[in-house]
């Protein structure tokens, strides 16, 4: 199964201010009641954006369509629910630049081919101001560049080589690289007497 | 003579099987946990690879997140709910996974019922889709909380990919003071470290504190690594660690045992080990801590006053405590004793263990349940419940006031019918008070130990319990 290789995503924009953005407000947890990840796109901050009353920036007509999400530190945090980036996914984003991401959410998110790519704080703010300033302005962010673009300008974007190499180059998604080993699999387990018998 | 290494160092080199192209390591994962809502997707991914379970021998399936804690017949009234318990036990069905279901008498929150059954072991790798899979540390276990993606790939191939991970060893020396548990430990380091403090770190707890901690103890402290931004954290296993595990169903039993015990010594931290960083606290610093905002590092001691952000360190911190204030509706500078609650939890994986039940019913006869509070209990498992019937701890609770309830989850993020209501203000005795957890999007959680939250059920307002239950220095 060949995998997309990502590396540049172009696309409108739009900022989800704030840091520490948990998964429960990505997704709430009444939207983890399904056995699909179809459907989740609807549920992506729906606490946040019933509390804004339709100021929330993803209910905002001039950003509809937006492609990267702009967010700011510890992006990501909380519960392990891989729910979080595949409703980000479904909403329609296909990368989050963040000041930084926990954990396991950028395992995640890595995992289903959805960039997590950090840029510092200044930076984030310039990208921010300018698509409010202009909303149809479209950013490129080059993984292989390692800068995002926008109109003439460019910041700097950094990411954990791994995961970079892993969009690049198609491998996002592990499985089949993890099946290739089984033979080795056998070899590791054999040496664990708690899986292998003591 | 060879160099010393941490526990994390030798349970990562004897389960990676080898290094993937992108750098990352393909890791054994030899006990698999898993539950009903993280895991049907994966199910699914599985059957369009056309693939099946590796190990399911090596995998565990419990039922926890959806359970109602109340009315148990089936189908559940929520069809949701009900959809996904079907799923699992289809699922488990199909590739003979053992399964404990709601009539086995061993179901419960999945990171009790490891331990419990003895299949939480020492230098083992453990993975669950729950970030709260940190718990199963505190057996001396690198057990990792993963997404769903990762679960198929345990599912196939018993391994996932992973970069390892920085350790950093966090020693609480000393003594606690009365009054004061392993939940006020944890949330001491977290407001201590911060929220993303962890992040590329493992936690290794160590020093007296933890040295004369039981294993439910360790299991609260590990259980909330993953809100201090830590991936994993775990404590070395000990007299005390065996002692727990002695003649649990999955444990090693006759020759096999001292083999086991042997080897689960030799994987603690070697003495003069390095480690990417070491925090000392002293036992004796930590106070009976709450939290007052929207993430579990804004906790602050009882006697404190929620913090003003005209005080604050900078710009950030201003904005951050004033969006918390703004939710959770309290006054800068106002002490957080004496804010009034609607709801008490006592329950979820980080303290609705036994010792957390009987803790409070030491303190409990002679008080009643504040009018106006809706007190609930809900033991994690149902051995937990068992025992507590047994030696009557149920009608203690139940004469104060509180509601007892069946084992699950429950309000701690209220994917079952427990859930606040409006604004409600909740004293909780569980991990994560992010703005909407539990189940009301405008509801409102104080984080704190099981005794505070009895403390806070019985004057229906936050308050010190070790002046509500009058418990005193030790003489």
């Amino acid at each position: 199964m060949a995998l997309e290789k990502i590396s540049t995503i172009t696309g409108r924009a739009v900022t989800v201010p704030g840091n520490d953005i948990d998964t429960d407000r990505i997704i709430p947890a009444r939207f983890l009641k399904c056995v699909t990840f179809d459907a989740l796109g609807e549920g992506l901050f729906a606490d946040d954006r019933k509390a804004a009353e339709g100021q929330h920036p993803l209910d905002n007509p001039i950003y509809a369509g937006a492609s990267i999400l702009l967010g700011g530190a510890n992006f990501g945090c909380g519960s392990s629910r891989e729910h979080a980036p595949q409703a980000i996914k479904k909403f329609g984003f296909r990368a989050v630049v963040a000041e930084s991401f926990a954990e396991i959410f950028f395992g995640n998110a890595t995992n289903i081919g959805l960039a997590c790519v950090n840029a510092a704080r200044a930076d984030i703010q310039t990208l921010s101001a300018a698509i409010a300033a202009d909303p149809t302005l479209e950013l490129t962010v080059d993984l292989a560049a390692q800068q995002i673009r926008f109109g003439e300008r460019s910041v700097p974007l950094t990411m954990r080589e791994a995961a970079r190499d892993a969009l690049i180059n198609g491998r996002w998604d592990p499985i089949a690289e993890l099946l290739e080993g089984s033979d080795a699999v056998g070899n590791t387990a054999a040496g664990l007497p708690y899986v292998s018998g003591w | 003579m060879q160099t010393p290494k941490s526990l994390f160092e030798k349970v990562w080199e004897a389960h990676a099987v080898r290094k993937l192209k992108n750098g990352q390591t393909q890791l054994l994962i030899g006990t698999h946990l898993i539950h009903e809502v993280t895991s049907p997707q994966a199910f699914g991914m599985l059957r369009d690879l056309g693939l099946r379970v590796a190990m399911p021998q090596r995998t565990f399936a419990t039922v926890d997140h959806i359970v109602p804690t109340d009315q148990r017949t089936e189908p559940f009234s929520d069809p949701l709910a009900d959809q996904m318990i079907k799923a699992l036990r289809k699922n488990c069905a199909e590739h003979g996974i053992t399964y404990f279901d709601l009539g086995s008498g061993k179901q419960g929150i999945v990171h009790m019922v490891g331990p419990e059954q003895g299949i939480t072991q020492p230098g083992s790798t453990i993975a669950c889709g729950d970030s709260h899979t940190s718990t199963h540390g505190a057996f001396g276990a690198i057990a990792l909380g993963i997404g769903t993606s990762q679960v198929r790939d345990v599912l196939a191939t018993q391994t996932m990919a992973l970069s390892p991970l920085k350790v950093r060893r966090i020693e609480v020396t000393g003594r606690l003071r009365p009054g004061v548990y392993a939940k006020d430990v944890i949330l001491h380091i977290i407001r201590t470290l911060g929220v993303n403090g962890g992040t590329g770190y493992a936690y290794e707890y160590a020093g007296e504190v933890f040295d004369r901690f039981s294993m439910d103890e360790r299991m609260t402290v590990c259980n909330m690594s993953i809100e201090g931004g830590a991936r994993v954290g775990y404590v070395n296993p000990d007299e005390t660690t065996f002692e727990y595990l002695k003649g649990r169903p999955y444990a090693p039993k006759g020759a096999d045992w001292d083999r086991a015990v042997a080897h689960w010594r030799s994987v603690a931290s070697d003495p003069g080990c390095a480690y990417d960083d070491v925090v000392v606290i002293r036992g004796e610093d930590i106070a009976p801590t709450i939290t007052w905002g929207i993430n579990p590092g804004q906790g602050i001691s009882i006697e404190e006053a929620v913090p003003d952000p005209a005080h604050a360190s900078s710009a950030d911190e201003r904005t951050s405590i004033g969006e918390a204030l703004a939710y959770m509706k309290l006054e800068p500078g106002a002490p957080i004793r004496g804010t009034r609650i609607d709801v008490a939890f006592l329950g979820s994986c980080t303290n609705a263990r036994l010792s957390d039940f009987q803790e409070v019913a030491r303190y409990l006869p002679g008080h009643r349940v504040a009018p106006g509070v809706k007190a609930i209990a809900v033991p994690g498992s149902q051995l937990v419940s068992a025992v507590c019937a047994e030696l009557g701890i149920d009608r203690v609770f139940r004469e104060a006031g509180f509601e007892w309830r069946e084992a699950g989850c429950s309000m701690c993020l209220a994917m079952n019918p427990d859930k606040l209501v409006g604004d409600q203000v909740c004293a909780s005795s569980s991990n994560r008070n992010f703005k909407g957890r539990q189940g009301s999007p405008t509801g409102r959680t104080l984080l704190m130990s099981p005794l505070m939250v009895a403390a806070a059920a019985v004057t229906g307002a936050v308050a010190d319990a070790r002046e509500v239950f009058s418990l005193r220095e030790a003489s």
